[in-house]
């Protein structure tokens, strides 16, 4: 098994928070993780964007030319990365502020309206759980419970009463997919 | 610690982290430093884990990098085992230190993970560092030994290693990376908490250590570099060569990746070591014969191994994220046997394994 990931969007979305919990999440699963970000003067509003590889074999390199998955959470994000994804590969784009929808017809391609559930959740911070959710179930490379026990470990104790809120966006966005 | 989530042994963190967890379970005295990207964590991760009030470990911001190499300068005097971190530009500026701890033969480790130069030039990662840590930043003969990790879990190992070598050789030692495994999270297994040493056995594993304490040891310890009898100097030099050639006897350090057929060779370090290794898989899978050797000490330099095998390969391929400059070492090493070429990127752009890839195939193709 081996699922090479990208996530990408706006920073302040939880690009990177939702790749770690991911990454998290299959650690706890037994498996070889890489978590490689865009690091640099990034903030609220620029583009941000993680690669994450889980496998059950050692990973080689943490650059990828082409995912398997890609997590896409702007315009800017599928422009960029439509064209990256393997043959066969998957595209979950949540379609709010999308302007031009993929256009491939060689990989699977999921809508998520995860920006809209979010309001219906009315937590709109659980907002990258929904799309982690949809990933989930649409790619099968990580168990809810694993996510879960990732999530607990990654949030610091404070914000635990989030918790349930998390778990919920999640089966909600399990639900959407 | 927010980057960091323990389960049992396991953890999953930045490399940068995995140094400063690493430092504290080698029982290390002192850390000092200074903040640039993208090694900041080290820092930050020490002070959120406090560990003075756990293994009575000092971590010291200091006002820059000259106060912090100056501070390993002095720890070091005392047989203490003292650290520090940095990236390229702040590399720069410890260089007379360096060559300072390098001259009073004097243990320690320093951190550079690397980003891309001249000048404060990006924060992105760039190994292009190598020629400043390999053949001497600062002035005068000297060398220190350089640790080149490739992952998060070699970040933590690397500095037990770094450290026990610097003290066994009474020299400098660094750990050179860039900043992609200084930024990247990865599994890794933490080695285990030892206690710090004792004054008592600094006092006698360092014989040569300045502790204060002359009636004691029934005489004064003084660590100077200053030597204005240019007999005694030249005494003093060929004491470090020596240094440096038991050094090269018994610590080059390297790993073998698909070699024994090789007609084809990939030379890489560090990241671009696992970045090659992607590109020569894709290579094996369409039918090359092609293996990577990967220097872990960067010097000394695994010349002897490359030596014998250059006569039994094609060509050398060096990927790097820099103009070319390990590729020297290698030509060196090679003697004009078979063609050495580099490729690579700069400016904080990583290549892609398809990039390395393709100029493998071009150097395929040139020699056909």
């Amino acid at each position: 098994m081996k699922e090479e990931i990208i996530i990408a969007g706006f920073g302040g979305q939880g690009v990177l928070s939702m790749g770690k919990i991911l990454a998290y999440a299959a650690l706890l699963d037994g498996k070889e993780v890489t978590w490689m970000p865009s690091y640099g003067p990034e903030q609220r509003g620029g583009t941000a964007n993680v690669t994450v590889i889980l496998s059950d074999k050692e990973i080689s390199s943490p650059i990828l030319d082409e995912y398997d998955t890609a997590v896409i959470l702007n315009q800017q994000s599928l422009d960029k990365f439509e064209k990256s994804v393997k043959p066969g590969g998957t595209i979950i784009y949540d379609p709010y502020g999308i302007h031009h929808r993929p256009s491939r017809t060689d990989v699977t391609v999921v809508p998520v309206d995860a920006m809209e559930a979010t309001f219906e959740l009315g937590n709109p911070k659980t907002y990258n759980m929904l799309l982690l959710g949809a990933l989930i179930k649409v790619r099968g490379c990580v168990s809810v419970e694993d996510v879960m026990m990732g999530l607990k470990k990654t949030l610091p104790e404070r914000h635990h009463h989030l918790l349930p809120d998390n778990e919920a966006a999640i089966r909600r966005g399990m639900e959407l997919a | 610690m927010s980057n960091t989530e323990v389960k049992g042994d396991v953890v999953l963190m930045k490399g940068n982290e995995a140094i400063a967890h690493a430092a504290v379970r080698y029982g290390c005295d002192g850390y000092f430093g200074y903040p640039i990207t993208p090694q900041s964590e080290v820092l930050e991760t020490l002070e959120a884990m406090m560990p003075w009030e756990t293994t009575g470990m000092v971590v010291l911001q200091a006002e820059s990098e000259l106060a912090s190499i100056n501070m390993v300068y002095a720890g070091a005097s005392t047989g203490k085992a003292v650290l520090t971190s940095s990236s390229s530009p702040g590399i720069s500026l410890m260089q007379e230190g360096i060559s300072y701890i390098a001259a009073g033969e004097l243990p320690a480790l320093i951190v550079n993970v690397m980003r891309g130069g001249p000048g404060l030039g990006t924060i992105h990662p760039s190994q292009s560092d190598y020629f400043q840590a390999t053949k001497g930043g600062g002035h005068g003969d000297y060398h220190m030994i350089v640790l080149a990790p490739k992952s998060v879990q070699e970040m933590a190992d690397f500095v037990g290693l770094g450290f026990d070598l610097a003290f066994k050789y009474r020299t400098p030692a660094m750990i050179l990376v860039d900043g992609m495994v200084g930024q990247m999270m990865e599994k890794v297994v933490l080695p285990p908490q030892r206690p710090r040493r004792t004054d008592e056995e600094v006092f006698e594993q360092c014989p040569w250590a300045a502790t204060g304490d002359a009636s004691k040891r029934g005489r004064n310890n003084i660590i100077t570099t200053l030597e204005l009898d240019s007999h005694v100097m030249e005494k003093n030099n060929e004491r470090f060569q020596q240094t440096y050639r038991r050094i090269e006897e018994n610590e080059v350090r390297f790993e073998e990746y698909m070699t024994e057929d090789a007609e084809w060779l990939v030379m890489a370090f560090g990241s671009m070591a696992r970045i090659s290794q992607a590109a020569l898989n894709s290579a094996r899978e369409a039918g090359v014969k092609v293996g990577l050797i990967r220097p872990i000490t960067l010097w000394p330099f695994p010349y002897d191994r490359i030596r014998e095998i250059s006569s039994n390969i094609k060509g050398i391929l060096v990927p790097e994220m820099n103009a070319g400059q390990m590729i020297e070492d290698v030509r060196l090493a090679v003697e004009g046997r078979v063609p050495v070429k580099h490729c690579g990127r700069m400016g904080g752009i990583i290549p892609s394994p398809s990039e390395v890839l393709s100029a493998l195939n071009t150097l395929i193709e040139e020699k056909k």
